[in-house]
């Protein structure tokens, strides 16, 4: 018995001490690559005038301040809108392009991955395909469109086109596909009809793929500003309306800027830090046979 | 035969409906736009008057009759053959150096470098911040007080540093969803395969990664390369913050921004979707030239 767990510890092949150290150095090398321009934004954020205009520039912030938040705060508020009034925006954008396509992507996922129905290999090979049409490049024939549909400059303009993405419709069905098939015959001997098997059986039994989606299509939609497709102030989004403050004076605003980056940067941390062991487990069936 | 076929159709009804409301949506705000970009490029639209059929012109005055849509196209395949293979190729062995951690640190590690993939778009300022072409730049401020120049460089409205800077920030913001696809499957490749392994005389971790790792993450390398390809071709954003739009004589110019130029601004709607084209076939071909390659992996 010793013997085997023993065994089983040693199973891949050696490590050298050297190459342990060496990839250290290289994955701390990069992380410091990776974390840099955060910390630059926060330790920014923090530092007062005098400090913000130091030369040469330093990298730490030696008498932390709050004034560029209310300074930034100040800007928004001599705006036409209030601040408020995008950030509603944003919200009401993310969580209501998140729920339907969360939903309806996990809807259409369970019968591609587990019914036998015509044509289910050709809908899937076109959703492979469109992994690669992102709104990034076809947003030129989605306004065409918008605008015949006389949507320009609403929210559904920056909503619509985003609940039929495919990467959440992919990974749904990547993930319900590994699903047991007992679990669903269950149901059905039960007399169940498919509606009501998706909604109890696969639905809970999908949480994890639902929070990765969620996450990726949450932080697609907070850092959405499509410029062409909204134009009145009232139906901008939050990151739009602070880069609109920032633009002003990029040096006499660079510590409104930062703090300005540190909000909206929050979100999308919290959520992918909170969720993250979900997205692993979800990612582990992301592959394309 | 026909009825058969109805009964078929039929006894999935249910398969059906439940696909309908996400179909919906797909068909209408992905399939028909690509679509509409191909029917449109062969007509000059302006969106005031009807479409107007031209055949191939669009075509032929991108490539003969539109310096800056070469410089973009340049631009866009630089961009996508340097970023593309060291993006791809960096986060899957930042996934396989990391897979060696404990539990708690490779979560640590992978919030760590897959976080700008998230925050990426609202650092832009901070980026410009860094490379200020003024002294309050702290770049610039970094070379001066060090020595190494004596005035301000202009960094991003310079021709000559552009281009190096936009595929800087790009790479700091690209290890994205493919590098989550990498930690994921490097955790599943079967333990007793690495036993086995070591019995048929593979010694070092390299010889590991060829023969054993890599091949069973195929799938795998397979999403994260499509994942990569998107990130790649579609740079835009990154070019529009720091270099500007449109950018000094252009030289941040990809197909994208392009495309924005001639769409959003111009109302050149059949130009624009005649490049939407272009860059879709682009995106196709590379997608099928990669996946026959990775398909060789490990033999």
């Amino acid at each position: 018995m010793f013997n085997f767990t023993r065994k089983k510890a040693g199973a891949k092949a050696r490590r050298s001490t050297t190459g342990n150290f060496f990839i250290f150095c290289i994955v701390a090398l990069l992380g410091l690559f990776s974390a840099f321009p955060l910390y630059f934004a926060v330790v920014t954020a923090f530092k007062p005038l005098d400090e913000l205009l130091y030369f040469p520039p330093r990298l730490v912030v030696l008498r932390p301040t709050w004034t560029n938040f209310t300074d930034l705060y100040q800007l928004a508020s001599n705006m036409w809108v209030p601040l408020s009034r995008y950030l509603f925006n944003t919200v009401f954008i993310a969580v209501a392009g998140t729920g339907l396509h969360v939903l309806f992507a996990a809807m259409a996922a369970y019968p591609l991955a587990k019914h036998k129905f015509p044509g289910r290999n050709i809908i899937f090979s076109i959703i492979l395909m469109a992994l690669m049409f992102v709104p990034q490049v076809t947003f030129i024939p989605q306004f065409i469109m918008m605008a015949e549909l006389g949507m320009v400059d609403s929210y559904a303009a920056l909503l619509l086109p985003w609940i039929g993405s495919s990467l959440g419709l992919f990974l749904m069905k990547q993930f319900i596909e590994q699903l047991p098939d007992a679990i669903l015959e269950a149901a059905r001997i039960d007399g169940s009809s498919e509606y009501r098997t998706f909604f109890s059986i696969v639905w809970p039994n999908s949480v994890p793929a639902l929070m990765t989606v969620v996450i990726f299509q949450f932080v697609n939609l907070w850092n959405y500003a499509p410029k062409e497709l909204v134009y009145s102030e009232s139906n901008k989004v939050f990151r739009m309306a602070l880069e609109q403050i920032v633009a002003g004076d990029p040096i006499a605003r660079m510590g409104a800027g930062a703090a300005a980056s540190v909000i909206l940067m929050i979100p999308p941390i919290i959520v992918f830090v909170l969720l993250q062991r979900k997205v692993v487990e979800t990612m582990t069936f992301a592959g394309i046979k | 035969m026909k009825g058969s076929k109805i009964r078929t159709l039929g006894k999935y009804k249910e398969s059906y409906l439940l696909m309908a409301p996400y179909m919906i949506f797909f068909l209408m705000f992905t399939i028909l736009p690509v679509v509409l970009s191909i029917v449109l490029g062969f007509t000059y639209y302006n969106m005031i008057e009807p479409p107007r059929f031209i055949g191939w012109y669009n075509y032929i005055r991108l490539f003969l009759d539109d310096d800056i849509f070469i410089i973009a196209l340049k631009n866009t395949l630089f961009f996508a053959l340097v970023t593309g293979p060291i993006s791809y190729i960096l986060s899957f062995f930042v996934a396989w150096m990391i897979n060696d951690l404990s539990r708690t640190m490779r979560s640590i590690a992978t919030s760590v470098f897959y976080i700008p993939t998230v925050v990426g778009a609202a650092v832009f300022p901070m980026w410009r911040l860094i490379f200020s072409p003024d002294e309050y730049g702290y770049l610039n401020g970094l070379l001066m007080g060090m020595g190494f120049i004596n005035e301000p460089v202009a960094w991003l409205l310079d021709k000559e540093y552009v281009l190096v800077i936009l595929i800087l920030v790009q790479l700091w913001m690209s290890l994205g969803i493919s590098f989550l696809a990498f930690v994921a499957g490097l955790q599943t490749v079967d333990r007793s395969m690495y036993e086995a392994g070591v019995m048929d005389g593979i010694k070092n971790r390299f010889q590991e990664l060829w023969y054993i790792t890599l091949p069973s993450m195929i799938p795998q390398l397979i999403f994260g390369a499509v994942m990569q390809i998107v990130v790649s071709f579609s740079v835009a954003d990154v070019s529009i913050q720091l270099a500007g739009f449109p950018s000094t004589e252009y030289a941040g110019e990809t197909m994208v921004t392009h495309i924005m130029d001639y769409g959003s601004i111009r109302y050149e709607m059949g130009y624009a979707s005649a490049m939407a084209v272009v860059l879709f076939f682009l995106m196709v071909f590379t997608n099928r030239v990669v996946t026959k390659l990775l398909n060789k992996v490990g033999i």
